[in-house]
């Protein structure tokens, strides 16, 4: 189960992450809804963009302009959190969306809390894979903490003083 | 000054609702210790010496008379009757339960006030001239763009996880008193030739263990355009800033390591993606915040009070005062008071419930109920009537804030150090007292005239000793408390670092060496010229050589009742400073 879109859903997509022993080059992709590696996207990309069923995740030192040129290629594309205080995650969406234009399921993954989620949510994420040990009703709750917000983000095209009529001097 | 409207009390209250349900969870055992830590952190809440430490937000060092009364009521209620003003003009308070916690800020938003972002890694609050509108080299008031840059950096979710700090000071002066060149942004607020305004931004500054004046990355940042500009910088940091090491993980150490050329191309590079985007600030949004800090209504005063004359010729006391905590007003007949938190027997920056309360009556009937804080720990009243003058010096004596002696020796910038915080190596608070007592004749300070004296605890620097006129850093060797000393350090418009003067020297020797620093000071001066500028002038080796001459001396003569005096000072947190307070 992710939560996706503001819900709890099913959601039959594998993270393949590789073992110590495995290469980029070596690793078999298993059949079926897959999110690889970049490193394994690049290294097997021949084989891999035949299949509609391909997903992409990129690590928190990993960059989004990889991705550049092959946006369509995914159904989907997550980034890891391999620590939540690890915050290049919320830059690396910042690049999806706005500099390199995604318009695809983004997904959060690894070290991935509620309290962090709306943040993540406001710089792109659209869906989340909390951590396992997480009770993801709980963690559902973390995207409503605000209902305003200052900035211009992916969720909001405008900040505040483009997007309201703001309470001058009285 | 700048008042909430409903966006921003919603804000507030639902950040108060979040946190809340936090420490719920984190009391019921739902979020473990490791989870919370980074939220109670950007929530202004530090695990210290004596429990939860909790910093309050002052944005830009300013505050109204009810929201100091706020603060002087949770000094009450919630801790032991006191607060403590910091060098980056926040307020902390050391005693604080965590069940309280959710009360406290529920009160606090009450009166439009925060702890958010004082801590954690993410951008701290914006630090600013404590002049700010009142001063007469002001280019430009900066406090417009402060409040746009709190609200941008509020909450801003690409960068709550930062590598580490970030730290932001803005200066509107023509000389710069919010330390711009120590910060990891420094925003020196200037016009074009064509008068147009914009931002000087200074990039990779900072203390700490590294310590780095900061760099130019771009002499005119069009003031619609610095939110952009700076959302560009913290990417590219929060992007490729070290997180394999927590002391090369400030934005300085990338800015060295890729040299600032390559640091502004690929800030620029990025730049290009948004600039001129919807964060671009519209000249509507200047105009409603600007119009916050719109000048009071000044009265048409003659520049020069006859009775405020008259005392001064005849008063020492009022003269000494008026010489030093009194400062000129850009409008005539008004001026600007400080009042000093650093009376002898009170530790510097500590003010009590009671002084608060006080403070805050008096800036209503002298100063249109604000009040500011400074980066060197003391207050001010920024607006007073010349011919008020003597009134309200006969009441801040009252209250014990009317020492004489902003600017000299005694004005001492001092962390909580070991005594309240848990990174600290060393205790500077006694120090301080210490050095206060050694140098009690105000006439003799008045003689040396301005110096700053600046004492951490640590390396953190929170004292920023770096840029002291004489600079202090605690260090602990075998479990003694050492202080290491440095001069010439300087900040303003000349900022520069100073340097070490040698092997460190224990607690009972460190006033001795400061006197001597003095003694060669006013026997090398020139007319007119501060201790920094003789260092400067001399260089560090003459001083260097006179202490480390008379200091053996020094300590050779130290009398059995000074060396006990002395291991008391360095004696453990069983007894956590002196003061009747405790």
């Amino acid at each position: 189960m992710i939560v996706k879109n503001q819900n709890i859903v099913d959601d039959d997509w594998i993270v393949l992450r590789l073992n110590e022993n495995d290469t980029p080059e070596g690793v078999a992709v298993p059949s079926g809804k897959v999110i690889v590696p970049l490193k394994v996207w690049q290294a097997q990309r021949e084989q891999l963009q035949a299949r509609a069923d391909i997903g992409v995740w990129l690590d928190s030192d990993e960059r989004a302009e990889e991705l550049q040129g092959d946006l369509q290629r995914f159904a989907v594309i997550a980034v890891n959190f391999p620590k939540f205080a690890d915050g290049r995650g919320y830059s690396i969406a910042h690049q999806l969306r706005v500099r390199l234009g995604y318009r695809g399921e983004l997904r959060a993954i690894g070290d991935v809390l509620r309290d962090q989620m709306f943040y993540m949510k406001r710089v792109g994420f659209d869906a989340f894979q909390p951590r396992a040990d997480k009770d993801i009703h709980a963690v559902l709750k973390g995207l409503s903490d605000f209902s305003v917000c200052y900035q211009a983000s992916t969720d909001e095209a405008l900040p505040l003083f483009r997007r309201v009529q703001r309470g001058g001097v009285a | 000054m700048y008042h909430y409207d409903q966006y921003d009390h919603q804000l507030a209250a639902e950040r108060v609702a979040q946190f809340s349900d936090q420490v719920r969870r984190r009391l019921s055992g739902e979020l473990r210790e490791d989870e919370f830590r980074v939220l109670r952190l950007q929530n202004g809440l530090y695990h210290q010496v004596h429990g939860y430490m909790l910093r309050i937000a002052v944005p830009y060092g300013l505050v109204s008379a009810g929201q100091v009364r706020t603060i002087a009521h949770i000094a009450r209620k919630y801790d032991r009757g006191y607060g403590h003003l910091t060098t980056r003009q926040n307020i902390q308070f050391n005693w604080i339960k965590l069940q309280d916690v959710p009360e406290i800020f529920a009160e606090l938003a009450r009166a439009e006030l925060h702890a958010t972002q004082t801590s954690g890694s993410c951008i701290r609050g914006i630090t600013s001239d404590e002049f700010a509108g009142v001063a007469r080299d002001e280019i430009v008031d900066p406090r417009p763009y402060a409040e746009i840059l709190r609200q941008w950096s509020t909450f801003h979710p690409e960068f709550a996880y930062l590598p580490r700090k970030f730290k932001i000071a803005i200066s509107g002066g023509g000389e710069d008193r919010a330390a711009t060149g120590v910060h990891d942004i420094g925003l020196r607020v200037v016009k074009n030739e064509q008068g147009e305004v914009g931002f000087r931004v200074l990039v990779g500054g900072g203390l700490g263990r590294t310590p780095v004046v900061g760099t130019a990355i771009s002499d005119f940042v069009p003031w619609q355009h610095a939110l952009t500009y700076l959302e560009s910088i913290v990417r590219v940091y929060n992007e490729y800033g070290r997180r394999d090491n927590a002391y090369k993980a400030r934005i300085k150490i990338l800015v060295k390591a890729l040299g600032i050329e390559e640091f502004r191309r690929q800030v620029e590079a990025d730049w290009e993606f948004t600039k001129g985007g919807a964060m671009t600030v519209t000249e509507e949004e200047l105009k409603r915040v600007a119009a916050f800090f719109a000048p009071h209504d000044y009265a048409q005063l003659l520049a020069i009070d006859a009775g405020v004359e008259r005392l001064q010729r005849e008063n020492k006391a009022f003269s000494n005062w008026l010489r030093r905590n009194v400062k000129p007003h850009k409008a005539p007949g008004y001026a600007i008071v400080l009042l000093s938190l650093k009376k002898l027997g009170v530790a510097p920056g500590d003010i009590t419930a009671d002084q608060l309360d006080a403070v805050a009556a008096l800036s209503e009937r002298f100063s249109f109920g604000e009040v500011r804080v400074t980066h060197m720990q003391n207050l001010v009243l920024a607006d007073v009537r010349q011919s008020d003058l003597i009134e309200l010096w006969q009441e801040v004596a009252k209250l014990g804030l009317a020492t004489p002696n902003i600017g000299l020796l005694t004005d001492v910038i001092c962390c909580p150090g070991s005594d309240f915080c848990s990174l600290a190596n060393a205790r500077s608070i006694p120090l301080a007292q210490e050095i206060a007592n050694r140098f009690d004749d105000f006439d003799y300070l008045h003689d040396i005239g301005d110096i700053e004296l600046n004492i951490s605890g640590c390396i953190n620097a929170c004292a920023h000793h770096h840029v002291g006129h004489i600079g202090i850093l605690g260090v602990d060797k075998n479990g003694e408390n050492r202080y290491q000393i440095s001069i010439g350090g300087a900040q303003g418009n000349d900022v520069r670092l100073g340097q070490i003067i040698g092997s460190s020297f224990s607690a009972a020797e460190t006033p001795e060496v400061i006197a001597s620093l003095l003694d060669l000071y006013v026997r090398e001066r020139h007319e007119g010229e501060r201790f920094v500028d003789t260092v400067h002038r001399l260089g560090v080796q003459p001083f260097k050589e006179h202490v480390y001459k008379t200091a053996t001396a020094v300590s050779l003569g130290l009398a059995d009742e000074a060396a006990a005096h002395a291991e008391s000072l360095v004696a453990s947190y069983d007894d956590p400073y002196f003061s009747p307070r405790f």
